[in-house]
């Protein structure tokens, strides 16, 4: 694949792994609201990702279910921060901010037919961001307990910023941070090595195994 | 635009979204194009979904091809993403629509890059101004969870997108 073409799966694996993260919270968030807006941010990048892997599939000759359904843990390139356990609250909205912090300077960059895609995306993840944005200042300038928790998940996240943290990502997620009232990391802390040659963490091979078993139990089937 | 054109176009108003039944696939502004070919016989018809994983956009493509299929030998659905739909695409009427529906319409136009997604004038069951959020996700990708502190009753606002 060309190396524009390893770019846009790295968004797209972001986006779908993501998505199966943020759907592994419906029916157990913390409030009715919550969990539907958990849904529908969840849709959103599931929608967004077919519509790349439907572009990336087209190039070789694959359908967008072989690209999600029948590839192994080791040709997956999404950023490692995407496959990590939901955690806590905290966690999972700290982790929200953070990739689409990265998205939102991702998507305005695609080109071609990935355009078509991007142009839809960019607005959607811009109301994700804002999202997660409110939830994290909210936590973090919060009680006692949400405020350690915020703490607690910025510690745990941090390591895994390195595979998108550009500039002009931390000049978008410091000023939440610092609302937050969260101490602001090191911008050259030390972090994971990267996805991209195919190392994840041991959390993905499980991720997978839920998200791929209907369909390799099935094989073409339709529904 | 041929008088058979017009056919197509009547047939597509007949046509509801499949969450907002109040509201025609042309209401909705997702129909970009529409073309006939083979004397007539055959259309072909271009679709541009609203959100990315909006599940309504494969039963869309369905009904639209079934409805078509009444009136042509040949159906075609084709799906463009670019340029991206925008709320700024439905019709005025059709604001009106979802008003009467008890949906608050996307208050005024888009503007890139999207910043917000505005908020309802007024409440779509009593009429007042003094509304508020309640969640800024709701029941479909496109509506957000608002009430009415005038009449108390919640209310679905069209996010504008």
């Amino acid at each position: 694949m060309s190396p524009t073409s390893d770019s846009l799966l790295t968004v797209a694996d972001g986006c779908l792994v993501l998505s199966h993260r943020l759907s592994e919270w419906m029916s157990n968030a913390p409030t009715m609201e919550e969990d539907i807006a958990l849904g529908n941010i969840a849709l959103d990048l599931l929608g967004q990702a077919r519509g790349l892997l439907q572009l990336l599939g087209a190039e070789t000759g694959v359908t967008e279910d072989e690209l999600a359904y029948f590839r192994e843990p080791q040709e997956w390139r999404n950023p490692l921060m995407c496959e990590l356990p939901n955690g806590d609250f905290a966690f999972t909205m700290l982790r929200l901010l953070f990739v689409s912090a990265w998205l939102a300077e991702v998507w305005p960059t695609l080109s071609g037919d990935a355009v078509g895609v991007a142009e839809k995306a960019v607005k959607e993840n811009a109301y994700h961001l804002r999202h997660a944005a409110s939830w994290v200042v909210r936590l973090g300038d919060g009680t006692d307990e949400s405020h350690q928790r915020m703490i607690s998940a910025l510690g745990a996240l941090w390591p895994y910023r390195g595979e998108f943290a550009t500039d002009a990502w931390h000049v978008r997620i410091e000023p939440v941070l610092t609302e937050a009232t969260v101490p602001l990391p090191a911008r050259d802390a030390w972090t994971q090595r990267s996805s991209a040659d195919g190392w994840h963490t041991e959390h993905l091979g499980f991720l997978l195994a839920e998200m791929q078993s209907l369909a390799r139990a099935h094989p073409g089937a339709q529904w | 635009m041929t008088a058979d054109v017009v056919k197509a176009w009547d047939v597509l108003e007949t046509v509801p979204d499949p969450e907002i039944p109040v509201l025609s696939v042309v209401d909705l502004g997702i129909v970009r194009d529409v073309v006939e070919s083979e004397g007539g016989r055959a259309v072909r018809v271009t679709l541009t979904p609203t959100y990315s994983g909006c599940p309504a956009t494969e039963v869309i493509a369905r009904d639209v091809r079934a409805a078509l299929e009444t009136a042509y030998d040949t159906v075609d659905v084709v799906t463009q993403l670019s340029p991206a739909w925008t709320t700024d695409w439905m019709r005025e009427s059709a604001k009106e629509k979802l008003h009467g529906f008890g949906i608050a319409p996307p208050s005024g136009r888009v503007t890139l890059p999207l910043l917000d997604v505005g908020a309802p004038t007024r409440c779509p069951h009593c009429g007042s101004d003094r509304v508020e959020e309640l969640a800024g996700f709701g029941s479909t990708p496109c509506k957000a969870l608002w009430r009415c502190t005038s009449c108390r009753e919640p209310f679905d606002y069209f996010k504008k997108h």
